[in-house]
């Protein structure tokens, strides 16, 4: 049993290291998703939004672990 | 259609990743091997191999029944989050920030762990124990390949290619470690995680747009952009913070 919740806590692992990280992901996944489906942005602009963000994120947790 | 713009990354991503990953499994059930006897870290991995077949049989009937542009949402999501974790600790170990994995250490760590283990256990349960070890080792590197493979190769029907170049991977690792019988201490593994961390970023990216209706410019060639935007990126903060670093120093 004790085998089992390592291994699926381990999985659980591969895809959040940076909690910051993974939830921004999902957070920023969700508002471009929810914008191009309200038709608020063309696809195509949800798209650079998509990439803007993303890169931001990444440059932002990184610098903010570096500091911690 | 299969096309280079799409098969090379695909491939490319998922030898680089099983690299990574089947040096560590490697690590793991040669620690077992020497502490416990081959015979039990040959069948705990070989049990974990099946588990690992019998998943992947699973999903991949799985997988047909799922609607594309749905299948390419999922996987792209996913690919985010593993790819782009993979991307930010390379970052940070490329800084100085976080250590390199060290091969030899974690072997070391490995053989201790269990010899210490051995000695606590009645002798019955000893080569259950060093079975458990290398399944769970094998298992969870496996887990790793299976996903990168999978993720990379399902949207595009790239399936196949994606993993004969795992299958490539393993091959290598295997075939040198049964040469040198030592941890395989050499490989860049930080290098080759950095540049995997890209091109699942890059994946992922791709195939969550394509999953919300996107249409990127360029098509494939898009994918070359994003590689090049998150390796500028990512080889720019590390040199800022390393540089930064150095400066504080004394």
């Amino acid at each position: 049993m004790r085998s089992l919740v390592a291994i699926l806590r381990e999985l659980l692992g591969l895809f959040v290291g940076d909690a910051g990280l993974a939830v921004g992901i999902l957070a920023i996944v969700a508002a471009v998703a929810l914008l191009i489906r309200t038709a608020t942005l063309v696809p195509l602009h949800g798209g650079y939004l998509l990439v803007v963000a993303l890169v931001a994120l990444l440059a932002t947790t990184v610098v903010r672990a570096a500091r911690r | 259609m299969l096309t280079w713009s799409t098969a090379v990354p695909a491939v490319g991503a998922a030898f680089g990743a099983s690299v990574v990953e089947v040096v560590e499994a490697f690590t793991i059930v040669l620690a077992v091997g020497t502490v416990y006897g081959w015979r039990p870290a040959i069948i705990g991995s070989s049990a974990a191999l099946v588990t690992l077949a019998a998943m992947i049989v699973a999903l991949g009937g799985l997988l047909g029944a799922v609607p594309i542009h749905l299948l390419q949402f999922v996987i792209g999501v996913l690919l985010l989050l593993f790819g782009m974790r993979w991307l930010h600790k390379a970052i940070l170990r490329a800084a100085g920030v976080v250590p390199l994995r060290d091969e030899q250490s974690a072997y070391a760590d490995k053989t201790d762990q269990l010899s210490e283990l051995s000695r606590q256990a009645r002798p019955a349960r000893v080569a259950w124990i060093a079975g458990l070890a290398a399944y769970k080792g094998v298992l969870l590197e496996g887990i790793e390949v299976a996903f990168i493979v999978i993720a990379v190769g399902a949207g595009r029907g790239l399936l196949w290619p994606a993993a004969l170049g795992a299958f490539a991977a393993c091959l290598l690792v295997l075939g040198i470690g049964a040469l040198i019988h030592r941890p395989l201490a050499r490989v860049p593994e930080n290098t080759l995680k950095f540049a995997v961390g890209v091109m699942l970023s890059s994946f992922g990216m791709f195939w969550t747009g394509e999953g919300l209706g996107v249409e990127w410019p360029g098509n494939d060639a898009a994918l070359l952009v994003f590689a090049l935007l998150f390796a500028a990126v990512g080889l720019g903060i590390a040199g800022g913070i390393r540089g930064r670093r150095e400066q504080v120093r004394p």
